[in-house]
């Protein structure tokens, strides 16, 4: 720490509080981005099985009616 | 466009509630102030103008939510956008109603508030004259706050937030104006800035009011 | 290769994805070198003394809390023109790294205002000019907080920065115009970096670089989030729609 004599308190002040708040911000910044960076990876990987629920539950539609008009 | 400023006119004095309430508060504020600051009277001298401005400013922010807001919700709104009238000339009118209404009133007040604050003698001419130049601009500020928050609930506080900002160069002019003036300097350069700011805002903002009146209707 | 392209946010997503971790290390090195410098290795000034060295958080910081809003003010007209969806969220993002920036500008301010006017607050031009500008920033960002659909908000918001824009410019001159009676010639001009001593200027331009570098970097991740979370809302949507 270099000597700061009489204005020792107002540079560690102002510094103090500036990397406070920078951490801050970049912290917050990090934060969200990898809660929105998961919340959309749930939310895709959701909409993956309902579609792939979905085309499954479409083919076996399919192959019910192909069966009933086979029978019918 | 004449049939929407009478109308407007009307409901304004009817409801009752921002024409009165607006004076009241106006005089509240300045019987506030001493109990505030003390009741010396020089102290009140030198604070005067400024206050007033500022009470001024204040009186006039408290109606305006309500500007757009019963259009709003009985959906005379959308029919204004529909209507052959341009939407720039809808909200100029709802602004120089708020002004009819509010500002005008202020500026006959205030010489009799300037009273009980121990106004200069001159500042009972300049005073009057700050805000006749300056509450145009703070009706046409306020219509644009009121425009962007119009279809935002209870979004009072957002407008003043949004607006008060934007009333800073008005203030500071105008209370400059009456503050020179009542002191005896020369006010009138400044007296033709405020009333310039009100030009420019009456020939700018109702295009920035409407665009954003256009975006809510959506 | 048109700067249009990266309009597009598909596009977006991939460079900034690349870029990131070199403007990350670019920061790091500018912004701790600078820093570092400054804080260590400058001496005291004849007047200042050791509190000097806040020229190296309050310039640079002062410097970004402008800029973010012209950047602001320049997206929401490219948004508002051609409804470029990256354009406006850049702007979202920007905003409140800008307010931050203009916080840490007013404190630094006050706190080297405080030795040397013997005052925790003056009603200094500049100082004031900031309080105004982070009042700006706080409004708008309460109104992309109040609206609920998002394109509506971003058309609002970024009518709100033009019109703030120019009274912002318009307050400038009125606050100078208002403090003139006050601190003739006391007031902090020494964020002009010609008036200040070579050996004070070479680490103010490095932790310059550093805050633009970390301005750039936190507005790029920023957008990018804002970019997904707009994904997201447009899948739960559907997903909603669907059930």
């Amino acid at each position: 720490m270099p000597d700061l004599g009489h204005y020792e308190m107002t540079v560690l002040l102002a510094w103090g509080g500036t990397l406070l708040a920078l951490a801050g911000l970049i912290g917050q910044t990090l934060w969200r981005a990898s809660e929105v960076r998961r919340a959309l990876q749930a939310q895709e990987a959701r909409s993956q099985s309902d579609r792939a629920t979905e085309r499954a539950t479409e083919r076996a539609a399919d192959r019910a009616t192909e069966q009933a008009g086979g029978n019918g | 466009m004449s049939a929407l400023l009478l109308r407007d006119l009307r409901l304004a004095v009817r409801a009752g509630g921002g024409f009165g309430l607006s004076l009241a508060f106006f005089l509240i504020l300045a019987v506030l102030v001493p109990f505030g600051v003390g009741p010396d009277r020089e102290r009140l001298a030198l604070i005067a103008p400024g206050i007033l401005w500022v009470g001024a400013l204040l009186a006039a922010l408290l109606s305006l939510d309500r500007l757009f807001q019963l259009d709003w919700e009985d959906g005379s709104l959308e029919a204004l956008a529909t209507a052959p009238l341009p939407m720039e000339g809808a909200v100029a009118m709802k602004a120089a109603a708020h002004w009819l209404t509010t500002g005008l009133p202020l500026v006959a007040l205030s010489p009799v508030l300037g009273v009980l604050l121990n106004l200069a003698p001159a500042g009972y001419v300049w005073l009057p004259l700050s805000l006749l130049a300056g509450t145009p601009a703070l009706s046409m500020i306020g219509a644009f706050g009121a425009a962007l928050t119009v279809g935002v609930k209870r979004g009072g506080l957002l407008l003043s937030l949004l607006v008060l900002p934007l009333y800073v160069p008005t203030l500071i002019f105008g209370a400059e104006a009456a503050r020179r003036g009542a002191e005896g300097l020369p006010a009138l350069p400044i007296l033709l800035m405020v009333a310039a700011i009100s030009l420019a805002a009456c020939a700018a903002l109702p295009f920035a009011a409407a665009a954003a009146i256009r975006v809510s209707l959506r | 290769m048109s700067l249009w392209e990266y309009a597009n946010p598909k596009k977006f997503m991939e460079t900034t994805g690349w870029l990131l971790p070199w403007l990350t290390a670019l920061t790091a090195l500018t912004l701790g070198g600078g820093l570092v410098w400054g804080f260590f290795l400058t001496p005291d000034a004849d007047r200042f003394g050791s509190t000097v060295k806040i020229l190296y958080v309050h310039v640079p910081s002062a410097f970004i809390a402008i800029n973010a809003w012209v950047m602001m003010l320049v997206t929401s007209l490219i948004w508002l023109v051609r409804r470029h969806h990256v354009s406006v969220l850049a702007a979202r993002a920007a905003a409140p790294v800008g307010m931050v920036m203009t916080l840490i500008a007013l404190f630094t301010g006050a706190v080297w205002g405080e030795p040397m006017w013997g005052t925790w607050w003056a009603w200094d031009p500049r100082l004031t000019a900031f309080l105004i500008l982070f009042l700006f920033y706080l409004g708008y960002l309460a109104l992309w907080a109040a609206i609920e659909n998002p394109d509506t908000a971003a058309d609002l918001t970024s009518v709100l920065c033009l019109v703030g824009s120019v009274f912002a410019f318009l307050s400038r001159y009125a606050v100078y115009f208002w403090a003139q009676g006050l601190h003739q010639g006391a007031s902090l001009s020494v964020d002009r970096a010609q008036h200040v001593a070579d050996v004070y200027a070479y680490p103010l331009w490095l932790t310059m670089a550093g805050f633009v570098f970390l301005f750039l970097t936190l507005v790029f991740v920023r957008t990018r989030t804002e970019i997904r979370a707009r994904r997201l809302s447009a899948l739960v949507a559907r997903e909603r729609k669907a059930a």
